[in-house]
């Protein structure tokens, strides 16, 4: 059996020579974007205010930190940890400069855009500033809407589309149904949902539920009924029982499916979620984006636009993560 | 290349391999309008620790004779005994290796192995026979790697551990070495032949390579084209380990040619 040996030889495991490039004295990205941001720092200080306002100071000395500090990165270049990572976003960093430049120009100094619509950056510091609390609660309490209704929903999805692909039976009686009520928006249960749950909250999370666990349980079926046959075969020969085929066999080789439907279920749980704050459940963030159109604050309302935007793009981030984790043995996963 | 590792292997509790009798057995598969015969009235019998090679025309019916010896599926008519017992279902002493090795993509090579231990609820218990496996078929070193990141020989020898590890008495390869380059094919017949002399089991091997069944059997078995019948039943009475070249085998191999009608290429 001398293959054998010439086999494993042959393939050893990787062996990744570390390239020794000297370390470049400067670091010009970083460089250009602290002139950018310092540029920026000054414009929002010193040329004055076409009109009062608030928090201008704050916003300058913010950008001027933030100039300084990669002016600093730039110079002691690679001795500074995690600044590889850094080193790509340079362009991002100049481009996000010049927008604010530009933006505070039209906005706070020159006046050239309508008032009550184009709040000026600072505008957005100013509702961080003094109205952060209501708006950490905002996100507390759609998280708490959120969380239980994508997880319920997740669950449920999975579980019915693990007995609709495997279960005869179930497959039978819940195909039509599903082709029935799979389409539909959960959105249009809203009234019926107001109505028959004892409150808002139990019935936002119905609906979350229902948005989520619908895509989950349709690519869960999916990928069970579509599990390359040969592995039940093989499974089965090596003593496998029906248990072991369901939950060793049919649902790992089912998993890139079913994250494709948590993804889909995520989405979809996020506009369920806006739309229920803003229609019955009077809190959240949904609730505070039609608060500040009530009011016409538009600072506040860009503001929670903007928290709300990182919060999902933070949870698919997160779910991402959980997916590369639970699905490394995939070969070119999209990466987010 | 006799480890100490495989050699633990050959120790097996029932040294013994699996007797086989093929009682008329018919086949045919359900299509739309009407049913396709694929197996007609097989009847032969294999020896324990037999070498049995099936040769056979494209779509015969050689993957389907084996997937019913496997217990994947019962036959139409007839009936396959084991040790003299109807066979009624699949069984980890009957273990198949197809030619695409179809690992597990989301399990490790030693999890992979581990499937059958796994399966049975003995993993406890087996952990030594799941690492002796590995090392048996030379890859030790590869314990942790996933399934893609392996080469189609070695993927095939995962396979093979898998199988092995169950100590099965009789072993199954359809087309085990079809899709593999002619070097790693040759260097794993000369493999298989010696687990097969030092473990005992019975063997049944599909394959389409002339030379590989005269090189590897105890006795070839030819099926003619689809209903597959059995056409002929030459022992191959030659010592091990054999030489390619061997005139008898050179012979053997005419007289295999003309059976399957390809004599004019000889
Ligand atoms: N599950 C199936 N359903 C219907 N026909 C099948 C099935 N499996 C195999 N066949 C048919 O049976 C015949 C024999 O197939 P197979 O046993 O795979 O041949 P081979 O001798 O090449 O291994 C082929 O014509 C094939 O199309
Ligand atoms: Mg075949």
């Amino acid at each position: 059996m001398d293959a054998t040996i010439e086999s494993t030889t042959t393939l050893a495991p990787d062996q990744v020579a570390s390239s020794e490039d000297a370390p470049p004295r400067l670091w010009l990205g970083g460089l250009g974007a602290g002139i950018a941001w310092l540029a920026a720092a000054l414009v929002v200080e010193f040329w004055p205010n076409f009109d009062d306002w608030a928090y201008t100071t704050e916003l300058a000395s913010a950008a001027g930190a933030l100039g300084g500090g990669l002016l600093f990165a730039s110079v002691a270049g690679r001795r500074l940890p995690g600044i590889d990572r850094l080193r790509s976003l340079a362009p991002w960093l100049v481009a996000l400069a010049l927008l604010l430049t530009s933006w505070e120009i039209f906005t706070a100094k020159l006046n050239l855009l309508p008032r009550p619509f184009f709040a000026p950056p600072q505008a957005f510091l100013e509702v961080y500033f003094e109205d952060w609390r209501r708006l950490g609660e905002c996100v507390i309490r759609s998280l708490l809407l959120l969380a239980p209704g994508f997880f319920i929903g997740a669950a449920l999805g999975f579980a019915s589309g693990v007995a609709l692909g495997w279960s005869r039976i179930a497959g039978y009686w819940g195909h039509p149904i599903l082709r029935l009520i799979g389409p539909l928006p959960a959105i249009a249960w809203l009234p019926i949902a107001f109505f028959a749950f004892p409150s808002s909250w139990s019935a936002s999370v119905f609906l979350i539920a229902l948005a989520s666990g619908i895509p989950v349980a349709i690519l869960t079926w999916s990928g069970v009924a579509g599990v390359n046959s040969a592995f039940y075969d093989i499974a089965r020969t090596l003593g496998a029982s029906q248990r072991f085929l369901v939950l060793k066999v049919a649902v790992p080789a089912a998993m890139p499916h079913v994250f494709v439907g948590l993804f889909m279920g995520l989405a979809s749980s996020f506009s369920v979620l806006v739309v229920a704050e803003m229609m019955g459940v009077k809190a959240g963030l949904g609730w505070y984006l039609q608060w500040a159109q009530g009011w016409a604050a538009y600072g506040n309302m860009y503001a929670a636009l903007l928290v709300m935007a990182v919060m999902c793009s933070g949870l698919v981030t997160l779910l991402f993560k959980i997916r590369d984790r639970l699905l490394a043995w995939q070969k070119g996963l999209l990466r987010w | 290349m006799v480890s100490a590792a495989a050699r633990r292997l050959d120790a097996p509790d029932n040294a013994e391999g699996m007797r086989l009798d093929f009682l008329g057995v018919n086949h045919a598969f359900a299509l739309e309008d009407r049913p396709l015969p694929v197996l007609e009235q097989i009847r032969f019998n294999v020896e324990p620790g037999e070498f049995v090679a099936l040769l056979g025309p494209s779509g015969c019916g050689k993957s389907t004779l084996l997937r019913l010896v496997a217990g994947l599926e019962p036959p139409t008519q007839g009936q396959i005994l084991e040790d003299g017992r109807p066979i009624t279902g699949p069984d980890p002493s009957r273990v198949v290796v197809f030619q695409d090795p179809t690992l597990f993509p989301w399990r490790t090579v030693r999890d992979n192995v581990a499937l059958g231990p796994e399966a049975q609820g003995l993993l406890k218990s087996h952990r030594t026979r799941i690492d002796d496996a590995l090392a048996l078929v030379g890859l030790s070193g590869f314990a942790k790697a996933y399934p893609h990141q392996l080469s189609g020989g070695m993927a095939q020898r995962v396979a093979l551990a898998r199988a092995l590890v169950n100590d099965p008495r009789l072993l199954i390869l359809d087309e085990p070495l079809g899709k593999l380059d002619s070097l790693t094919r040759i260097s794993m017949q000369g493999e298989l032949v010696e687990l097969w002399q030092r473990s005992g089991f019975t063997t049944l091997l599909v394959t389409h390579d002339i030379e590989e069944a005269l090189f590897m059997a105890t006795r070839v078995i030819v099926f003619s084209e689809r209903p597959a019948r059995v056409k002929a039943d030459i022992p191959i009475d030659r010592p091990y380990p054999r030489h390619r070249g061997d005139p008898k085998l050179v012979e053997l191999r005419r007289h295999l040619l003309e059976l399957l009608g390809l004599a004019q290429t000889w």
